[in-house]
């Protein structure tokens, strides 16, 4: 089905089926519950765990593919985002255009940034896209300002042209929307003690998405994406077998600048506002974590990374010192105030040493990610169960 | 007139000649063998002519058309072929998607963005490759990882890779070098068949005599980046300058 193989098929659809899902599974616990901290099923954070997966899987396309490790990333995001605002100032309130653009203006800006730094290869060509990134961030603070709204960001105001909308009304500013559809309207179910939140614009960024993850399964599929396996592995072969790797370079990277632009439309799409900080290099650097920790060159890896480094930053960031004391008030007076003390160093501001602490476990560990972890225990638990002829045929989806 | 036509090449590395004013002419269906002792410039000559080096002087005519200032992509696509001396090989790759890109690269040319079409649905591209897997005795490695094969495997499916293009000319740097003997017996065999099957114009550089003397109907002796003599291998046996120049190897 979708001219993908049996197996695809039905790895595609469990993707899809955990999507639109996501609002449930993530919230596991009950929200009056001691633990409804630790869900991630609100709006925001859906939202963002589609997004930035949705950019990792293009990244990865690059990466993963071709091995060519980008810097600069951020840069088509922040591109994307500007993009997106500057549609929902002048033309309408209406996603769609405001998503394209973000795409089609990345895709350009990526093909002039692709086609110097790809005239390196390795360490350099990761220095020129750092650096191309960087100067994109210093140009939007300072140069770029009539553009870019400098420091401040880039903002909606009630003066904006926006020709193709009637005038708000009531003096407030208007909301993205598709067609009429509210980007932040939420539907809530009460399930007994559970709350699960249905936001619109989380689906809209999910189907963004998954579209986005059939792209990159039919590129892994394609005799595209073997070329730019080869490339990975033996660029003199490539060349003396009368293959051109510049042009599949280039492809692969404007192709993923598009998804990380489109990632930025969509960060737009669900908050309009658009800064330049979206473009510095810790935001390039979260892409490349994101597809290593998730398992380079995996289809679904990148996603995991995103998701996974996405829920620590939100919510590990969240427990505090006073959280930490009512978990812990059983203990002994002294004692407590230890065991607290060592454990607030890891959550709260202290989470980037959690992120970098599982970083190294899984580089040390599990070079594949955690899609390898993944397939471990799934070969573990088979060969328990006694099952082992089957190993092979199933345990490797992600491929 | 030969399909490949090297005329008065010079090559120089600093103070270095490594060729001087080398003419050498292969004709279509033949197996020409360039030997010479070490440094002797066979190596350059073979870089100069898939367009890794670009010599001093000099013309270098493929089949009417000077391959001189081409890329390496260019002159594989008018139909050159190389053998490396250490196999070059898509090692991440199974052995089957090694044989179907230069399938693709022969079919598509240098580039095309085939990025919506699988890989499965091309079947005249898989039985192409598995047909010429078949000649090279390698059917039963199709999944293999390519890295993790022997050397004398990789070198046979580099030369399935080659092969499978239908080079127009098929240089070969080395093709036995570390192989052990019964490996070589098997390669000359593998090459003498597959010219007999699909017939085959080669350039073969090689320091062991035996498959030189196996394969070869024209052989050309190098020495100091100069062609000494160019002959049949019978008279090549007893040259005296040939024995000259590879003796007063041996003493030094």
């Amino acid at each position: 089905m979708f001219g993908l193989s049996q197996k695809d098929t039905k790895f595609l659809l469990i993707v899809v089926a955990l999507t639109l899902l996501t609002p449930i599974l993530l919230n596991p616990f009950p929200s009056e519950s001691g633990l409804a901290q630790f869900n991630a099923g609100y709006p925001a954070l859906m939202q963002r765990f589609a997004i930035y997966g949705l950019m990792a899987i293009g990244f990865n396309i690059l990466f993963g593919l071709t091995g060519y490790l980008s810097f600069g990333h951020a840069a088509f995001l922040g591109v994307g985002s500007y993009a997106a605002v500057w549609m929902f100032k002048l033309l309408s309130m209406n996603v769609l255009p405001a998503i394209i653009l973000a795409t089609i203006v990345s895709g350009l800006f990526a093909l002039v940034i692709g086609y110097i730094s790809l005239r390196r290869s390795g360490i350099y060509f990761s220095i020129l896209t750092l650096a191309f990134a960087e100067m994109s961030y210093r140009l939007a603070y300072s140069v770029f300002t009539p553009i870019t709204n400098g420091e401040t960001g880039l903002q909606l105001t009630l003066s904006d042209p926006r020709i193709l909308d009637s005038a708000p009304e009531g003096g407030s500013l208007p909301v993205p929307t598709l067609f009429g559809l509210d980007m932040n309207a939420s539907w809530t179910a009460n399930v007994g003690p559970w709350d699960f939140t249905f936001n619109i614009g989380y689906y809209f960024c999910a189907v963004i998405a998954i579209l986005g993850f059939y792209l990159s399964l039919r590129i892994f599929r394609s005799p595209f994406g073997m070329m730019l396996r080869a490339i990975k592995s033996n660029q003199t072969r490539m060349s003396y077998t009368g293959l051109n790797s510049r042009p599949y370079t280039l492809a692969a990277f404007v192709i993923s600048g598009m998804y990380a632009g489109l990632a930025g439309g969509l960060l737009a799409a669900m908050d309009p506002l658009a800064g330049a900080e979206r473009m510095q290099w810790t935001a390039s650097g979260e892409v490349v974590l994101m597809t290593i920790m998730g398992g380079v060159g995996t289809l679904m890896g990148p996603v995991i990374g995103a998701g996974f480094i996405k829920y620590a930053e939100n919510i590990f960031s969240k427990i505090n010192e006073s959280v930490l004391h009512g978990w812990f008030g059983w203990l002994p007076d002294g004692l407590e105030d230890i065991v607290v003390w060592f454990f607030a160093r890891f959550v709260g501001e202290g989470w980037h040493l959690t992120l970098g602490l599982m970083f190294m476990i899984v580089v040390i560990a599990l070079p594949g990610g955690l899609v390898e972890g993944g397939q471990r225990i799934a070969r573990w638990v088979r060969r328990k169960s006694g099952r082992e002829t089957a190993a092979d045929e199933t345990t490797k989806p992600a491929e | 007139m030969g399909i490949l036509e090297v005329k008065g090449v010079n090559k120089r590395f600093g103070g270095l000649q490594a060729l001087g004013d080398v003419n050498l002419s292969v004709q279509e269906n033949t197996c020409h063998a360039i030997i010479g002792p070490n440094g002797a410039g066979k190596s350059t000559l073979l870089n100069v002519l898939v367009g890794k080096l670009i010599p001093d002087s000099g013309s270098v005519m493929f089949d009417g058309n000077s391959v001189l200032g081409r890329k390496p992509h260019e002159i594989n696509q008018m139909g050159i072929s190389r053998v490396f001396q250490t196999p070059e090989i898509f090692g991440d790759l199974t052995v089957i998607e090694n044989v179907m890109i230069p399938c693709f690269a022969k079919r598509d040319g240098a580039f095309r963005m085939h990025a919506y079409e699988t890989v499965a649905a091309e079947k005249d591209i898989r039985e192409k490759a598995e047909a010429i897997l078949e000649d090279v005795n390698m059917l039963d490695k199709l999944n293999m990882h390519a890295a993790s094969m022997s050397r004398g495997d990789k070198r046979r499916l580099e030369m399935a890779m080659c092969l499978v293009q239908e080079p127009r000319l098929l240089l070969l740097d080395e093709p036995t070098a570390g192989m052990a003997r019964a490996d070589t017996e098997a390669t000359i065999q593998l090459l003498k068949d597959i010219r007999v099957k699909r017939g085959l114009t080669m350039a073969i550089i090689e320091h062991d005599m035996n498959v030189v003397f196996s394969l070869a109907e024209r052989i050309t002796v190098l020495a100091q980046g100069t062609p000494l003599v160019e002959d049949t291998p019978d008279n090549i046996k007893g040259h005296p300058k040939v024995r000259e120049a590879y003796l007063g190897e041996a003493q030094v």
